[in-house]
C-alpha cells in the first residue's frame, strides 16, 4: 500500500496504487518532492545496465536541494529539475514525443502532478495501462471552477473562492480526467449574500 | 441466432487463380444488389453444398471495404484438411450461386491508434489487404510485415508492393529472409497497434515479444481461425433436443448439431469468437478442446465445449442444446 491519505469516495474520484516497474524499453519517472522517495524507492532497486532506461523529472520545492542531489545520484541517463508542475509536464510532453511503444510512465506526489502527468501521458498515446501513479503528501487538489473555467492550484479549504470571478465553489469529488481537476460548483447560486464559513479540509 | 442463420444469395462473378495453392473468388448479389457494410478484418461464412454435406467455412473478406458492389475473398488449399477449401478449389465456378454469411469483424482496426503494425504469414495476408485500404483511406499511417514461405507461394505480395510501396515490406523464407520481431516491435512511436494473422507460432512470437518489451495487452491484436480437425466420428446426445446425434470423421460438432436441426448459436466457426460455448451436461471420456476460447482450468473441468472445434473420445458426452 502506498502512503496516500485518500479515503474512499464516489465512482470517478481516483484512487492510486504504489509504483512497480515493470518490463519496459524506457521508464518515464515524474515526480514533486512528496513522491520523489517513491522514485529513488523503486529506481535504486535496478540493475547499474538498466539506468540507460530510466527519465527522471522532478519539481522541487522551492529551496529544497537534498532530494535533488539523491535523484541525480540515481545515474539515470536523463534527469531534469523544473520550478513548477506545468513546466516538467511540458518536458515529458517533449520527451514522449519521441518515446516508442513499451516506455512506461510512473507518476508520484500530489495529485495535481499526478493528474497533470496522466493527461499529458494520454494526449502522447500512452495506453492507460502503461501509466502508473501512487499519491504522496498533500491533499490538496487542483480545481476547475465549472463557471469561467479557471484553474485553480493547491485548493485546500471547502469551499474555495474563484480568484477570477469571486464565486464561491463547492469542491466536489466528481473529477475530470481529461483536465486533471476536482469540479467547483457555486455553493450558494440561490441566496450569494449566504455566508458559509471556509475551512481547510484537504491538507 | 447466428449470423449464419440469414445468408445472402450470391453468385460467383469471378474465381481466379493466385497461384498453384490459392485461389480467389468473388461474389455478386443474385440481385445485383449491394452487400452489406463491413470494415476491414471481417470475415464471412461460406456454405458450401458438397454432395450432401452442408460446409460452413469461415473467410476473411480481403475486398475494398468502400465497394459493396462484390466481395472478394482467398482461399488456400489444404488436401489434408476436412475438404471445404478442396471443394471450393475443384467445384466452385464463375456463375454458380452460393450462400454466404452476412460479414462478421472480430479483427478490425482499433480506431484510436495513431498508426497501424500489421504482421502477415501466408494467406494470413487476407483481412490485412481490407484493412490497408481503409486505413489508406482514412489517412492512419500503417505499415505491412508480409512472411511467406518462398516467392511463388507469397499470394498478392507485387500487387500490394505496386499499391502501397514502402508501406509494405516483404520477407521470404526460401530467400532466407525474415522479420526481426524484436527490433521492429523496439521501434514503433507511442499510440501503434499492433495485429498479427498467420500461423500460431508467429502469432505466439509476436504476442511474447511485444508483452516483454512493455507493451500494453490492449494494443496487441491477433487472429488464429482454426480449421476443425478431422477425426474418428462419435456420438453425443443432445439434452433439450432429446435426440442422439453422429459427428462425422471430417464434419465438426457444430455442423453435426446444425444438421440435425438443433439449434445453436455460432459465429467464428473457428475456436476464437465464444459464440458457441456449449453446457457440458455429462462427460464420460475425453474432449479434445482445441479452441482458444476456453483456459486450461474450463479444459480440464470438462463443463464447458466449443462445439466449432471441439471433439470427443469416450463413452458418453451430453450437451445442454
Amino acid at each position: 500500500m502506498s502512503d496516500s491519505l485518500i479515503e474512499e469516495s464516489i465512482l470517478s474520484r481516483p484512487t492510486y496504487g504504489t509504483l512497480k516497474i515493470v518490463p519496459g524499453l524506457a521508464h518515464y519517472f515524474l515526480a514533486d518532492a512528496s513522491g520523489a522517495e517513491c522514485i529513488i524507492r523503486d529506481v535504486q532497486e535496478l540493475p547499474r545496465d538498466m539506468m540507460e532506461k530510466v527519465h527522471i523529472l522532478y519539481v522541487p520545492t522551492p529551496g529544497e536541494a537534498a532530494l535533488i542531489t539523491s535523484l541525480y545520484a540515481l545515474g539515470a541517463k536523463r534527469f531534469e529539475h523544473f520550478p513548477t508542475i506545468e513546466e516538467a509536464v511540458a518536458k515529458l510532453g517533449e520527451w514522449l514525443s519521441d518515446a516508442k511503444m513499451g516506455s512506461q510512465l510512473y507518476l508520484a506526489g500530489t495529485e495535481g502532478l499526478v493528474g497533470q502527468g496522466v493527461a499529458k501521458g494520454e494526449e502522447c498515446g500512452l495506453d492507460h495501462t502503461a501509466v502508473q501513479c501512487e499519491h504522496r503528501g498533500s491533499l490538496a487538489r487542483r480545481v476547475q471552477c465549472v463557471h469561467c473555467k479557471t484553474m485553480i492550484e493547491d485548493v485546500t479549504t471547502q469551499p474555495v473562492k474563484c480568484p477570477t470571478c469571486d464565486l464561491l465553489l463547492l469542491v466536489r469529488d466528481h473529477y475530470s480526467r481529461r483536465l486533471a481537476a476536482f469540479q467547483g460548483v457555486c455553493i450558494n447560486a440561490e441566496d450569494p449574500t449566504e455566508e458559509i464559513e471556509i475551512k481547510e479540509v484537504f491538507k | 441466432m447466428s449470423a449464419s442463420d440469414h445468408l445472402i444469395p450470391v453468385v460467383v462473378s469471378n474465381v481466379v487463380e493466385v497461384n498453384p495453392i490459392i485461389k480467389r473468388f468473388e461474389f455478386k448479389h443474385v440481385n445485383g444488389d449491394e452487400l452489406p457494410a463491413f470494415s476491414g478484418g471481417a470475415h464471412i461464412v461460406v456454405e458450401m453444398l458438397d454432395d450432401g454435406t452442408k460446409r460452413k467455412n469461415p473467410y476473411s473478406l480481403m475486398s475494398s471495404p468502400f465497394e459493396r458492389d462484390q466481395y472478394a475473398i482467398s482461399v488456400r488449399r489444404d488436401d489434408t484438411g476436412r475438404g471445404g477449401s478442396k471443394f471450393m478449389h475443384e467445384q466452385v465456378r464463375p456463375g454458380m450461386q452460393m450462400k454466404i454469411s452476412a460479414p462478421v469483424n472480430l479483427f478490425s482496426l482499433d480506431l484510436r491508434a495513431r498508426k497501424h503494425l500489421m504482421i502477415a504469414g501466408g494467406i494470413g495476408i487476407t483481412p490485412f489487404i481490407a484493412q490497408m485500404t481503409q486505413a489508406d483511406k482514412l489517412g492512419v499511417p500503417f505499415e505491412l510485415h508480409y512472411a511467406a514461405r518462398s516467392v511463388s507461394q507469397a499470394a498478392y505480395m507485387d500487387s500490394l508492393a505496386d499499391r502501397f510501396g514502402d508501406h509494405v515490406s516483404c520477407y521470404c523464407d526460401d530467400q532466407g529472409e525474415s522479420v526481426d520481431l524484436e527490433v521492429l516491435l523496439s521501434n514503433q512511436p507511442l499510440g501503434t497497434h499492433v495485429y498479427v494473422c498467420g500461423p500460431k507460432g508467429m502469432i505466439e512470437r509476436v504476442v511474447e515479444t511485444a508483452s516483454s518489451l512493455g507493451w500494453p495487452a490492449a494494443h496487441v491484436h491477433f487472429e488464429h481461425f482454426l480449421a476443425p480437425p478431422v477425426g474418428e466420428p462419435f456420438e453425443v446426445h443432445l439434452a433439450k433436443a432429446g435426440i442422439d446425434i453422429t459427428v462425422g470423421a471430417e464434419q465438426s460438432l457444430l455442423e453435426a448439431v446444425e444438421a440435425s436441426g438443433t439449434p445453436i448459436n455460432c459465429m467464428c466457426r473457428g475456436g476464437a469468437c465464444g459464440q458457441c460455448e456449449t453446457v457440458v451436461v455429462a462427460c464420460d471420456g475425453d474432449i479434445m478442446h482445441n479452441d482458444h476460447w476456453l483456459d486450461e482450468e474450463q479444459r480440464a473441468a470438462k463443463q464447458r465445449i466449443m462445439p466449432c472445434v471441439s471433439r470427443f473420445r469416450g463413452k458418453r458426452l451430453e450437451l445442454d442444446l
